[in-house]
């Protein structure tokens, strides 16, 4: 099967080929399979993944609505970053507090020359000063852009200051774009001052028997509203979501709940691990999107609390949600089933929706991430094999010791055990590659030439990926949707996001437009020349 | 239009020295522009006589885009013309970049005068970054002089800015003209100082000596030729600039490996 890893290489010189052959591989060929994975992308390729800024302002802080983000630095890194993900919110006015919804403005600095060479940190302090005047939010979080991280404005100090003028929430991110790999290393960082500076900050006790975080959702589409919706039918209160939708107030109250979800195991698995060793909470790692996957993850925490009542709750709350979508469900199944797939998203996604896909019965030939560490790809077991690099030597690794206040242990030695014998893992996460069929292709860190070889060679029904190649998978003349965005769709999260998956795929496979397109230049030579000079004919 | 950049290790004698040489070459009848690539703002001050004028980049700062030349550009000694980049404070923002902030706003404004014969950039320190190696780069300074002494740490920083120069030599055509020894009054300076020059593949162009002179006149915030012009230092500027004037000497220099270094020092007699 590797033919087809050798197929899509082939055109590499040798030593772009010996680099590039790690990183794609068959499953099933290794023993065990072993993915290469968040190192450098080689310079020249188009690599289509994001940098540290992305990961840290983009993706972990972005969607945390009630805090102002004020992006230090030139305009554009704040404007690229602002409404463009599809993580929605919606302002909500709790007892007393008020937590506004900011995300319909993009704050930043707007560093000029001036600025770079006497130092930006006057104007931070003015348009900190400025968001006091004018909005009087309750947190304020500073992101670092690369030209700061070179002149060294200290940014920890502004906040410093910010907090004692104003006694407010103020913190600073050194998530200068250039740091690490990929979006990879802003995560890290985002997750250390998370819980460094909030999570534990606040007093807010659960009013529910069960509560739960669920980590790693940016409600996308509205993706965490329906999680949210599904567990509240079975009475689980969610007390933050990281951070889709959520907002600094709740997410400081995050170590009063019981149990952490884990839905984007790579973005936010620092702040499971720090919460598991500072306040004892197990993290499961869970997965809404896919039928099967909504079942066996209520299923699992039904298990968790052991709780014969609840259990019996969430099986109703099951089989009610199935009911509503049984027969569109059907339905889509009879269309859907027997087609390919493709799926080259961020560092979980391409194996939630890999099950997804499964209830369908679609088959995924070809699946990859583009900033994922080894431990997404082969399982959590392999992370003391990882050995450490300079890049990511260079990302502050923190460890936490247990608080002596609300340090606590909710299951026994015992009781975990029993649960390990049901098949549920705790603090753990098993990987992509074991939900893979033998003989499907991983290809960690793809590029738009590889995208290419790959359309040419597998031949996929559909193409999931982002906006950075949608265009050339759909030139290429096949479907592709975006598994960042939805295409301005969406959820696909839950029991009802699975069946507007399940329209929109069929929608788009039924109105195959770009498969009738063909490039002129394709069939017939579009360019004619002649040699003037008589000897060189 | 001869541009010439001064380089040298910290505090060795580049602003000194290089006004004294100007001022030298305005006897001579030369047409001259300074410009300080330092954000000390130190480059101009006993040609102009004082710290007076404002820098680009706090002209820059307080006013916008919308500069007025004169404002900047002030002559003083011999009709020489003296611009102040300046910069930020120490410890905050980047004055490498504000070195090439000020270049290309210089340009802008037009004092690259076609009438001037020279412009001299007084660079800070080392070369540090490249905001620093800006006036060397491509279109601007063509010729360099490396101020240096006898003393082990100018000749190793020599050595390093060598290595700058010979980086844009290759792509662009910057040259070294020479070292010029500020002497430091080390035995036996002016050999080893000929000696490390040779290694290098270039020349001592003049031994400048220390004399009292030189701060006499610095106090009184003039140069030697300015403030007594018939010391027998004054005699000395006179003598670089006739040298620099008709120097056709310039070469890409071939910096030496450290160790190479330690044993011409070491047959200097001074590390022992
Ligand atoms: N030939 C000389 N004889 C006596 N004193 C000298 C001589 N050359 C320089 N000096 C003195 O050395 C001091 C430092 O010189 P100067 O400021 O020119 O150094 P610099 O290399 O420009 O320093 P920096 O790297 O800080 O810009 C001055 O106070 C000056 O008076
Ligand atoms: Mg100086």
């Amino acid at each position: 099967m590797s033919v087809i890893r050798e197929e899509v290489l082939d055109k590499y010189s040798a030593k772009v080929y010996k680099n590039r052959k790690e990183h794609v591989i068959t499953v099933g060929e290794g023993n065990p399979d072993v993915v290469s994975a968040n190192t450098r992308a080689i310079p020249g390729i188009i690599t289509q993944r994001g940098c540290c800024f992305a990961g840290c302002k983009g993706v972990v802080l972005g969607p945390i609505k009630d805090a102002v983000i004020i992006v230090h630095g030139p305009i554009g890194c704040a404007f690229y970053t602002w409404g463009t993900r599809r993580h929605k919110a919606i302002a909500d006015e709790r007892k007393g507090e008020k937590a506004d919804s900011y995300l319909e403005y993009c704050f930043s600095t707007d560093m000029q020359e001036a600025d770079i060479v006497f130092g930006g940190e006057k104007k931070l302090k003015k348009a900190i000063i400025e968001a006091m005047d004018i909005i009087k939010p309750k947190a304020i979080f500073i992101c670092s852009t690369c030209p700061v991280g070179l002149i060294g404005d200290d940014i920890h100090a502004v906040a410093k200051w910010a907090e004692e003028e104003y006694g407010i929430k103020c913190i600073g991110f050194s998530c200068e774009g250039y740091k690490g790999v990929s979006q990879s290393a802003g995560h890290h960082i985002a997750n250390n001052q998370l819980i460094r500076h909030i999570i534990g900050t606040g007093d807010k006790e659960p009013v529910s028997k069960y509560s739960v975080n669920i980590l790693g959702e940016y409600n996308i589409g509205g993706d965490g509203w329906e999680v949210e919706k599904l567990l509240k039918r079975c009475g689980i209160e969610v007390i933050s979501i990281f951070t889709g939708g959520s907002s600094y107030r709740d997410i400081k109250n995050a170590h009063l709940a019981d149990l952490n979800l884990v839905q984007c195991h790579r973005s936010i698995n620092y702040v499971a691990d720090m919460m598991y060793d500072k306040y004892g909470t197990d993290w499961l790692k869970i997965n809404f999107i896919g039928i099967e996957s909504c079942k066996e993850s209520l299923r699992a925490i039904g298990e968790y609390f052991g709780d014969i009542e609840l259990k019996a709750r969430i099986e109703e709350v099951i089989a009610d949600e199935i009911g509503n979508i049984f027969e569109e469900l059907t339905y889509l199944k009879s269309k859907l089933k027997g087609k390919t797939a493709a799926l080259y998203v961020g560092g979980s996604r391409s194996h939630h929706y890999q099950l997804l896909l499964k209830d369908f019965g679609i088959r995924t030939v070809l699946a990859g991430y583009e900033f994922a560490h080894r431990d997404d790809y082969e399982g959590r077991t392999v992370i003391p094999e990882i050995k450490p690099d300079a890049d990511t030597k260079n990302i502050e690794s923190i460890t936490v010791e247990p608080d002596p206040k609300f340090y606590k242990v909710f299951l026994s030695e015992e009781q975990k055990n029993i649960l390990k014998e049901k098949g549920i893992l705790l603090n753990d996460y098993p990987g992509m590659i074991q939900d893979m069929d033998e003989g499907a292709i991983i290809c960690d860190d793809l590029n738009h030439f590889e995208t290419e070889e790959f359309l040419k060679v597998l031949k996929p029904d559909i193409f999931f990926s982002g906006i950075k190649d949608k265009f050339v998978i759909q030139k290429s003349g096949f479907l592709s949707r975006q598994l960042h965005s939805y295409d301005y769709s969406g959820p696909y999260a839950g029991f009802t996001g699975s069946v507007i998956f399940g329209n929109d795929l069929l929608m788009g496979l039924s109105t195959p437009a770009w498969s009738y397109i063909h490039a002129p230049w394709k069939s017939n030579p579009c360019l004619e020349a002649r040699l003037e000079v008589e000897e060189y004919a | 239009m001869r541009q010439v950049a001064i380089y040298g290790k910290g505090g060795i004698g580049k602003s000194t020295t290089t006004q004294n040489l100007t001022a030298g070459l305005a006897e001579m009848g030369k047409k001259i522009m300074i410009v300080g690539c330092d954000p000390k703002a130190d480059s101009t001050r006993l040609i102009l006589g004082g710290l007076a004028q404002k820098t680009v980049l706090d002209t820059l700062r307080e006013e916008g885009d919308d500069i007025d030349l004169d404002l900047i550009l002030k002559k003083g000694y011999g009709g020489i013309k003296g611009v102040e980049s300046g910069g930020p404070e120490p410890g905050v923002g980047c004055a490498g970049r504000g070195i090439i902030t000020s270049i290309n706003l210089l340009e802008q404004l037009g004092a690259y005068d076609e009438d001037l014969d020279y412009v001299f950039y007084d660079v800070l320190g080392d070369v540090v970054c490249g905001g620093f190696a800006m006036p060397i780069r491509e279109g601007k300074a063509q010729e360099i002089y490396i101020v240096c002494s006898g003393e082990m740490m100018a000749l190793y920083a020599a050595n390093n800015i060598a290595k700058g120069i010979q980086k844009y030599a290759t792509t662009g055509g910057v040259r070294l003209g020479g070292l010029i020894c500020n002497s430091r009054k080390v035995e036996g300076e002016e050999e080893l100082v000929k000696a490390v020059a040779k290694e290098i593949g270039t020349q001592m162009i003049h031994f400048v000596p220390r004399d009292k002179a030189v701060q006499k006149a610095e106090i009184n915030k003039k140069t030697v030729i300015d403030f007594s012009p018939q010391e027998a230092q004054a005699d000395e500027y006179r003598a670089l600039a006739k040298k620099v004037d008709e120097n056709d000497m310039f070469v890409i220099p071939k910096p030496m490996p450290i160790e190479r270094l330690e044993q011409i020092l070491m047959e200097h007699g001074i590390m022992d």
